[in-house]
C-alpha cells in the first residue's frame, strides 16, 4: 500500500474517474447522500462544541450547555489567556511551556531520523555490498516491533546506563531534564518506516544520472548532497509532515521519556494530566486541548494532499 | 530555572511583566537549544561528509558506507534491538530484576482476574472498533463519491486523525458529562437523551459496561476517515472493464457490490481493518485520559504502562509487553507481507 501511494503522483484532486462510477451508482440514492451528510455532521459536532465552549465565559461554561451559545452568543477569549498565561487550574503556571516544549520536541525529532534515514537508504540503495539486501530487509522488518516493547531497557539505559557483568559500556548519561531522551527515542522508532520509505524513493532515481555523477569523480557524499537530497524532496516532506504530526501527537514516548515537568514536557502529557485532575474546569480544558489541536489542523487543511500519503504510508508505524 | 522562576511569579500573581519577561526567555532558550541541536547535527554531519569525501582509493568505498549506515544502525540496535531482546528477558525475571521466576509473570498475567479483565476488554476492543470503524468507512467511501461537494465531506470525516488521541478523548469526554439531572446538562450525550425523553441518564463514564463502548466511539471516530480515504482510492483503482461486464452480465445494486467490488478491494479492505486492528491494541491514550483505566475500562496497552512506569512491576509490565507483541506480530506481519506482495507485482 504505501509505496504505492509514495510513487503516485499527487492527483488533480477529485476528478470523478469513470471507473467504479457504475458501482456508485448503484448505490446512489437521496437515501445514502442523506445518511452521509448526517454522518458528517455527527463527526463535526464534537470538534464544534469544544470549539465554542473555549470561547465561552466561565460561568456560562459551568450553568448551560455550549448549544445554548447560539442563542445567547458571549465570547471571549480569556480561557485562552487563563490556560496559556495563567495556570488557572487550581495549580500555578500556564500551558505556555508545555506548548512551547511540544515544538522544541517535534522539530528535531523530525528532522533527525529523516536525514538519517536518508543517508542509510541511499547507502542500500546506490553502494551495494555483501549483505546489504539482508540488511535492508531487517531494517524494514523492525517496524513489527512496538514501543511498548523498548520502553522500560529504554528508560533503564538512559537513567543508569550500561553494564555487562560489572563492567560499564554506557555510563549513566545525566539526561533527565532535558529533550534529549525524548529526541533520541523519536529518532530510533522511525527509523524503520523511514529508511523503507526513502529507499523506495531513492532507489527508483534514475542509474544514468548516478553513474555519470560517478564518471565526473563525484564522491558519494558529494552525490548524496547535490543529487539525492534534491531529487527527493516529495518524498522527504512527506515523511517529515508524517513524522512532526507523530510526534506532536505522541503521548507515551514524552509520559515515559520526558516525565511531567513543565521544563520538557510537551502538550500531550499536561493535557492528559489535567483531564484526569481537573476535569471539571471544562471552560480552561476546552481552550487547552484546542490549543493543542492548532498546529496539526493547519497542517492538516493546508498540506492535506501530503499529509494523507505520508499518514497511508506510515500507518504500520507505532 | 527560568521557568521555575516563572511559575513562582504566576502563582503570586503580582508581577505580570516579569513574568512576561521572563516567560518568553524561556521560550528563547528552549527554542534555542532545540534549534541549536539541529544546527550541530547538521554541521557535525557536513564537516564528517567534508573529510570523508577527500578519502580516495581502497578505503573510500568502505568509509562512506560505514559513515552512510553506521548512525542508523548504531541507533537500532541500542533503541530497537537490543532493548527487544532485553524486555523478553526481563519479563522472566522479578521486579527488581535479580530472582529468575521462570514464566510466574505469565502465569499471573493469565491468571489473575483483574487482568482477565483487562485482557477481555483489550479483545472486545479489537473485535469491535476494528470492523466498525472499517465497515462505515467503507459505506462512506461507496456513497461520498458520488456527492457533490465531496471534499467537503472527506475532509471533514477525516480531520480528527490529524487530533492528537489525548486532544480526541477530552473532547469526548465533554460530550459524556453528565450531571445531577436537577442541573443543567451541558454534555451533549446526556442533554440529548433527555430531549428525547430519557429523564434520568446515567454518568456515562461510570456505568460498566457501557462506558467500553463508548469508549471505543473515540476510537471510531478517529480511524473511519482513514478507513474512508484508502477504501476510496481502492475503489477508484478498479478497472472499469470488470465494472462494465458484471453489469452487461445483469449485475447492479448490491450484487455488483458483494461479487464485484468487495472481492476486487479485498486486499485493501484487509490491510486497513489489520492496521486498525494494531492501532488499537497498541493505543494507550485514551483509556489514559478518559478513565485512568478506572470503571472497568483498563486495556492491555494501559496495564502495560501503569505496572512498568507507575508501579514499577518491571517484570510484570515486560511480561504483558512481550503479550502485546505477540499480538501485534501476526497482524503486522501479514501487512508487511502484503505491502512486498503489492511491490513485487508492479
Amino acid at each position: 500500500m504505501s509505496s504505492q501511494l509514495m510513487d503516485r503522483q499527487p492527483q488533480p484532486s477529485e476528478a470523478p474517474l469513470p471507473p467504479a462510477k457504475a458501482v456508485r451508482k448503484a448505490f446512489s440514492s437521496p437515501f445514502s447522500s442523506l445518511l452521509v451528510v448526517v454522518l458528517t455532521v455527527l463527526w463535526t459536532i464534537p470538534t464544534l462544541g469544544l470549539l465554542v465552549t473555549s470561547v465561552r465565559p466561565k460561568q456560562d461554561v459551568a450553568d448551560s450547555g455550549w448549544w445554548t451559545f447560539f442563542t445567547h452568543p458571549d465570547a471571549t477569549l480569556a480561557n485562552y489567556h487563563t490556560v496559556l498565561f495563567e495556570g488557572g487550574f487550581g495549580v500555578s503556571g500556564g500551558l505556555m511551556p508545555y506548548l512551547v516544549n511540544s515544538l522544541a520536541i517535534s522539530v528535531p525529532a523530525t528532522v533527525f531520523p529523516l536525514v538519517i534515514a536518508a543517508m542509510a537508504a541511499y547507502a542500500l540503495a546506490w553502494v551495494p555490498f555483501r549483505g546489504s539486501d539482508t540488511l535492508f530487509f531487517l531494517i524494514f522488518a523492525l517496524q513489527v516491533v512496538p514501543l511498548q516493547m523498548t520502553l522500560i531497557p529504554l528508560l533503564q539505559l538512559f537513567s543508569g546506563g550500561a553494564h555487562v557483568g560489572g563492567a560499564t559500556i554506557v555510563p549513566a548519561l545525566n539526561l533527565s531534564g532535558t529533550y534529549a531522551p525524548v529526541w533520541l527515542a523519536h529518532t530510533m522508532f522511525a527509523l524503520p518506516l523511514a529508511t523503507f520509505l526513502l529507499h523506495n524513493f531513492i532507489s527508483q532515481l534514475p542509474r544514468d544520472l548516478m553513474e555519470a555523477a560517478v564518471v565526473d569523480g563525484a564522491s558519494h557524499f558529494k552525490i548524496f548532497r547535490s543529487i539525492v537530497l534534491p531529487l527527493c524532496t516529495p518524498a522527504l516532506a512527506s515523511f517529515a509532515i508524517f513524522q512532526f504530526l507523530w510526534v506532536w501527537n505522541d503521548l507515551l514516548v514524552a509520559l515515559t521519556f520526558a516525565g511531567g515537568t513543565p521544563e520538557v514536557a510537551p502538550m500531550t502529557v499536561r493535557l492528559a494530566q489535567l483531564s484526569g485532575s481537573f476535569g471539571g474546569h471544562w471552560e480552561l480544558l476546552t481552550a487547552g486541548a484546542f490549543l493543542s489541536m492548532i498546529v496539526p489542523l493547519l497542517v492538516f487543511f493546508a498540506l492535506q494532499r501530503y499529509f494523507v500519503r505520508g499518514l497511508l504510508s506510515g500507518s504500520v508505524k507505532g | 530555572m527560568l521557568l521555575t522562576g516563572a511559575t513562582q511569579l504566576a502563582g503570586s500573581g503580582s508581577a505580570g511583566a516579569l513574568l512576561a519577561d521572563s516567560g518568553w526567555n524561556d521560550v528563547a532558550v528552549k527554542l534555542g537549544n532545540s534549534v541549536g541541536a539541529i544546527a550541530g547535527f547538521l554541521g557535525v554531519l557536513l564537516v564528517v561528509f567534508f573529510a570523508a569525501g577527500r578519502a580516495t582509493g581502497r578505503f573510500g568505498r568502505p568509509l562512506a558506507i560505514g559513515i552512510f549506515l553506521g548512525p542508523a544502525l548504531l541507533l537500532l540496535l541500542v533503541g530497537l534491538v537490543v532493548p527487544l531482546v532485553r524486555t523478553v528477558f526481563l519479563s522472566f525475571y522479578s521486579d527488581d530484576s535479580k530472582r529468575f521466576l521462570g514464566g510466574k509473570n505469565y502465569s499471573w498475567a493469565l491468571t489473575t482476574d483483574s487482568v482477565h479483565q483487562v485482557l477481555l476488554n483489550t479483545l472486545l476492543w479489537l473485535v469491535v472498533a476494528p470492523f466498525l470503524a472499517t465497515g462505515l468507512g467503507l459505506l462512506l467511501a461507496l456513497w461520498v463519491d458520488r456527492m457533490r461537494g465531496q471534499t467537503v465531506y472527506k475532509s471533514l470525516i477525516f480531520m480528527p486523525m490529524a487530533i492528537s488521541l489525548v486532544g480526541a478523548s477530552i473532547i469526548w469526554k465533554f460530550v459524556y458529562d453528565a450531571r445531577d439531572s436537577a442541573q443543567n446538562q451541558i454534555g451533549l450525550l446526556s442533554q440529548t437523551v433527555i430531549w428525547l425523553g430519557w429523564k434520568h441518564p446515567p454518568n456515562w463514564i461510570l456505568s460498566h459496561p457501557l462506558n467500553n463502548f463508548l469508549l471505543m466511539a473515540v476510537m471510531i471516530w478517529v480511524q473511519t476517515g482513514f478507513a474512508m480515504v484508502v477504501l476510496s482510492a481502492a475503489i477508484k483503482a478498479i478497472p472499469d472493464e470488470v465494472t462494465e461486464a458484471a453489469r452487461l452480465d445483469g449485475a447492479g445494486g448490491l450484487r455488483l457490490f458483494w461479487y464485484v467490488t468487495v472481492p476486487m478491494i479485498r486486499t485493501t479492505l484487509v490491510v486497513v481493518l489489520t492496521t486498525v486492528m494494531i492501532v488499537t491494541l497498541k493505543a494507550f491514550d485514551i483509556v489514559r485520559t478518559m478513565t485512568g483505566g478506572n470503571f472497568g475500562t483498563q486495556v492491555l496497552a494501559n496495564e502495560m504502562y501503569s505496572q512498568s512506569f507507575v508501579q514499577f512491576n518491571v517484570g510484570r509490565g515486560s511480561a504483558l509487553a512481550v503479550i502485546l507483541f505477540l499480538a501485534v506480530l501476526p497482524l503486522v506481519g501479514y501487512n508487511i507481507v502484503q505491502l512486498r506482495k503489492e511491490r513485487a507485482t508492479r
